[in-house]
């Protein structure tokens, strides 16, 4: 029988009573008395230089209180970059400068120009249209080989270049690579574009910044997966506030999706413009305002080839990748793909040798930076798309293949050649579990029924690993981080029992609120009722590395785990001295704790309440009270793996593709609510399907965000996605976390684009159309162009 | 986007060129233009009011002419600021050719949009453009030319009747 409670239970998300009656309380919802708003002159063209920015006029228009410029921002810093690369020949990154408001120059469409507050917002608008530009448009740099060529426009004058850095990886591996791949038997190449996405969370960016003349203490709300996180860059290195004097709150937050990691201008500006206004000011981002300012995720160019000897097996992979940066360096941007995507070039393989070039560049676009799957995503298409494509020249089963070259069960932990180090898995019970739920041993029948009414049916499968548990600090130190990338948690049990966990991992759709609580209930033997969790407060949660990476309950529930375990260390001594027994023979059971071989047991409420009210306690060893904290820093990253399989139909005549079956094997380790997994698989899996079919962030020659909109951006609806197939019985648990955990958020967004590019390639050639790749988003017109080209 | 097309006028070569250096040509065949004035040699200001799927928007701005070589041809640019909506710019290289019975104008067109228009126009920007152009220069043969008879007489919107520019400029 499932479990009703505890680690394993599908406990219903008790936030989602608040989400779904409308009772949420989001940054927009926040309205301080007095407050005032922004609006943001965004620039129109991609590149120019800004000759003019004459604001006299506007402000002399009704309603505005103040307008800013860059001028006004010249005495801060500016936006500062989170990771630091080092290229190839030792040298860190360009790193150009990121201010909070265009000076000098404006870098992409979108990029602030002023800043007008006003009484309202419609107030603050119409000044903004009464500002006097004079931008001299400059050629846009928007094509990233071209960018890096001599004679090249460049985004950032200062740095000489386009070129922000150019990463080897392993460099010491690559003549190795180059012999590897010079004796092969067989090497297949592909070249690929992996599209750029706009994230696109429900809730577009707000912020509310808020001053109080009275403390000198500032107070920002804004939409963030890590209020921690953004009161320490904007604090530090942006407006200098210390932390004591800066309070960040990120309430309930509609969605992240990584774009909501990152520190942003206005919510400097905001938190700026409360002291000079000395009133709140108040933004809330348009839609189309969120496609031109909020971060965009992906936009990789790559060449990949795979050698395999004369028995298939794989010898090296060598790739070559331009990665879009964008016009400035987004918080987290040199990370995602260098550290979050070279280091995931093994992928479930035994590939002795493995050599990773990047070369990251700036462009008059949006800034770029991890969105879910940030780099993992970038690999694993590479990989499963190149090894599906060998199968095919090489004429033999790609699962069989895969298979082949699977690291096997018996070489965990295994120490791949592109530095991370697998604790655990087992890849061939993952691709079993999945042959088995997508019922393969019946494709050929499915097959011949789509071809029975003129469609081809194709099947894509393929494997993925990533490294989630964001991540061990003193790691990530030698690999760029400018900050730790452990997590803490405050356990508080009050006096009758009822305990609130301040934590620093933000939830946004992952459901902390139901799922930290059933961590705490299993081990003290309560009711998930008894405990609530608080986050997305610096002024209530001790720190906070946020949420991404799949790392809230690996790490942020590993520290809150640490800190209960302090707390039944502490409530054990206290039993142990209401019940007059050695502290060593008390046992937890039931919400009791009793004396082991005896009848003899108090209550939870008994011990908490002695904690409390010391009347009888022992004093003399402990402190009153029952509060604990902890700081959790893991020893190595987690590795969720596993195998997905996608069935299409495709309509030769339209090049229309439909997802007709979707099924994925997942490893997460230990589940902590298999309700809630689920529901991150699903989410993960439309996220790749949208990328895979439908999604796009197109620019034109000049720079022009082509794709502005609902319009022309094609998220996928409900009848774009199939009725998903998922599993997760397939658990290694992790090795080093107290949990067991792996992470399952991003899992879906990596392990299903190229499954689903796979089997459109499969439909195709079983057709006779010879196609060896098509980009992505797999559109019909792109499917009918590719088929008009094969057959001429 | 780019586009090229010619025309066939039935009227001479240099009456052509004339056409393609008036203001009050210009003004009668940009769409939904308001205003303009200027020369041919200073530059024209121009303004007009454009909807571009879901944007409506008043652009301001200038016109110029540069390259010309009396009688055979030369090159329109044109940038429109429209506030909130963003901008269009363009330009056509227009040249002429004789041909029996009257000119051969010959174009090519470039347009550009940016800012809101880009972002929520870009999908019908392509054909507007070609929409806007064919429009200027069906208009510009028609004004060059005169209403065919068949047509003439037609009451224009304001009542005016309508007239060929050579006979406004030529008969008063």
């Amino acid at each position: 029988m499932p479990k009703d409670h505890g680690i394993g239970a599908s406990i219903k998300r008790r936030e989602d009573v608040r989400f779904l009656t409308g009772a949420g309380n989001y940054t927009d919802d926040i309205n301080i008395r007095g407050q005032a708003y922004v609006y943001f002159l965004r620039s129109d063209v991609a590149h120019g230089k800004l000759n003019k920015v004459d604001t006299t006029a506007a402000s002399a228009m009704p309603g505005v209180v103040r307008i800013f410029t860059g001028a006004d921002f010249a005495g801060v810093g500016g936006l500062p970059c989170g990771w630091q690369v080092t290229d190839r020949h030792g040298q860190p990154m360009k790193e150009p400068g990121h201010p909070v408001l265009a000076q000098g120059k404006v870098r992409h469409v979108g990029d602030p120009i002023a800043a007008i507050v006003a009484d309202t917002l419609e107030q603050a608008r119409d000044a903004a249209e009464a500002i006097e530009l004079d931008i001299e448009e400059l050629p846009a740099v928007v094509d990233m080989k071209a960018a890096v060529k001599d004679g090249s426009a460049l985004v950032h004058d200062d740095i000489g270049s386009n070129l922000c850095y150019d990463w080897g990886f392993v460099e010491e591996n690559k003549a190795a690579v180059d012999e590897a791949i010079k004796n092969a038997a067989h090497v297949t190449t592909l070249e690929l574009v992996n599209n750029r996405l706009v994230a696109n969370p429900m809730e577009p960016r707000v912020c509310v910044g808020d001053y109080s003349r009275a403390t000198d203490d500032y107070t920002l709300y804004t939409t963030s997966q890590n209020p921690h996180v953004i009161r320490l860059l904007m604090g530090a290195f942006v407006l200098g506030i210390p932390e004591h004097k800066l309070r960040v709150v990120a309430p309930d937050v509609g969605g992240g999706f990584g774009t909501k990691i990152f520190h942003y201008a206005e919510e400097a500006f905001c938190t700026f413009a409360a002291k000079a206004c000395n009133r709140p000011v108040k933004w809330t981002a348009s839609r189309s305002e969120a496609f031109m300012s909020d971060a965009h995720g992906r936009d990789h160019v790559t060449k990949i080839e795979l050698a395999l000897d004369k028995d298939n097996n794989f010898t090296a992979i060598r790739t070559e990748t331009y990665a879009n940066m964008g016009a400035y360096l987004s918080t987290f941007a040199p990370s995602v793909p260098t550290w979050l995507h070279g280091t995931l070039m093994a992928g479930n393989y035994r590939t002795p040798v493995i050599y990773v070039n990047v070369k990251a560049v700036f462009t008059n676009t949006v800034p770029v930076d991890a969105y879910r799957g940030a780099g993992r995503p970038e690999a694993t298409f590479q990989i499963e798309r190149v090894i599906d494509q060998a199968a095919r020249e090489l004429g033999v089963d790609p699962i069989a293949l895969r298979r082949q070259n699977f690291i096997k069960p018996d070489q965990f932990p295994y120490q791949t050649p592109v530095a991370v180090a697998y604790d655990t898995g087992n890849y061939d019970a993952t691709m079993d579990r999945l042959i088995e739920m997508a019922d393969i041993a019946g494709f050929a029948k499915r097959r011949k029924a789509s071809e029975a009414k003129g469609k081809l049916r194709g099947l894509g499968v393929n494997c993925y690993i990533e490294a989630c548990g964001i991540a061990p600090s003193n790691l990530v130190g030698q690999l760029g981080a400018r900050a730790g990338l452990y997590e803490s948690a405050t356990v508080r049990v009050n006096a009758t029992g009822g305990i609130v966990v301040m934590t620093g991992s933000h939830s946004h759709g992952q459901g902390h609120e139901t799922a930290f609580p059933q961590v705490i209930a299993e081990m003290l033997g309560i009711d998930e009722s008894m405990v609530e969790v608080v986050h997305g407060d610096t002024s209530k949660a001790p720190m906070g590395m946020g949420t991404y990476g799949s790392r809230s309950l690996a790490v942020g529930g590993s520290a809150m785990v640490r800190a209960t375990e302090k707390i039944l260390r502490k409530a054990k001594k206290i039993a142990a001295h209401l019940m007059e027994a050695s502290e060593g023979d008390i046992e937890v059971k039931d919400g009791r704790f009793h004396v082991a071989g005896t009848d003899k047991s108090v209550a939870w409420g008994d011990v908490t309440l002695a904690a409390y009210v010391p009347h009888n306690y022992p004093l003399e060893d402990i402190e009153p009270g029952l509060e604990e904290t902890a700081f959790y820093d893991p020893s190595n990253f987690t590795y969720p793996a596993g195998a997905y399989a996608c069935e299409v139909e495709l309509d030769p005549e339209t090049g229309k593709v439909t997802i007709e079956r979707f099924a994925a094997a997942d490893d997460f380790g230990n589940v902590v609510n298999p309700m809630i997994v689920e529901g991150q698989v699903h989410g993960g899996i439309a996220q790749g399907v949208g990328q895979a079919l439908l999604e796009g962030a197109v620019y034109d020659a000049n720079g022009q965000l082509l794709t502005g909109s609902y319009m022309d951006y094609a998220m996928p609806r409900a009848t774009d996605v199939p009725f998903y197939q998922v599993d997760h019985s397939c658990a290694t648990p992790c090795t080093h976390n107290p949990l067991g955990v792996k992470g399952c958020g991003e899992a879906g967004a990596i392990g299903s684009p190229p499954a689903v590019v796979n089997a459109v390639l499969d439909a195709l050639n079983s057709g006779g159309i010879k196609v060896a790749h098509i980009d992505m988003p797999v559109s019909p017109s792109r499917v009918w162009s590719a088929i008009q080209k094969a057959k001429a | 986007m780019q586009l090229s097309d010619s025309r066939e006028i039935a009227a001479p070569r240099d009456v052509v060129w004339a056409a393609l250096l008036s203001p009050e040509v210009l003004k009668e065949c940009v769409p939904g233009c308001t205003e303009m004035s200027g020369s041919a040699d200073e530059g024209f200001e121009a303004t007009v009011v454009q909807k571009v799927g879901p944007v409506k928007a008043t652009f301001k701005g200038a016109v110029t002419l540069s390259d010309r070589v009396e009688g055979e041809g030369l090159t329109l640019s044109g940038e429109g600021k429209g506030g909130a909506a963003g901008f269009a710019k363009g330009g056509a290289k227009v040249w002429l050719e004789d041909i029996e019975g009257g000119t051969k104008l010959i174009y090519d067109v470039e347009a550009n949009v940016g800012g809101k228009l880009a972002q929520l126009g870009s999908r019908i920007i392509d054909g507007f453009a070609k929409k806007m152009a064919d429009e200027f220069f069906t208009r510009f043969q028609e004004t060059v030319e005169g209403p065919q008879e068949a047509v003439d007489g037609e009451e224009t919107a304001d009542g005016e009747k309508k007239k060929g520019w050579l006979k406004r400029v030529f008969a008063g």
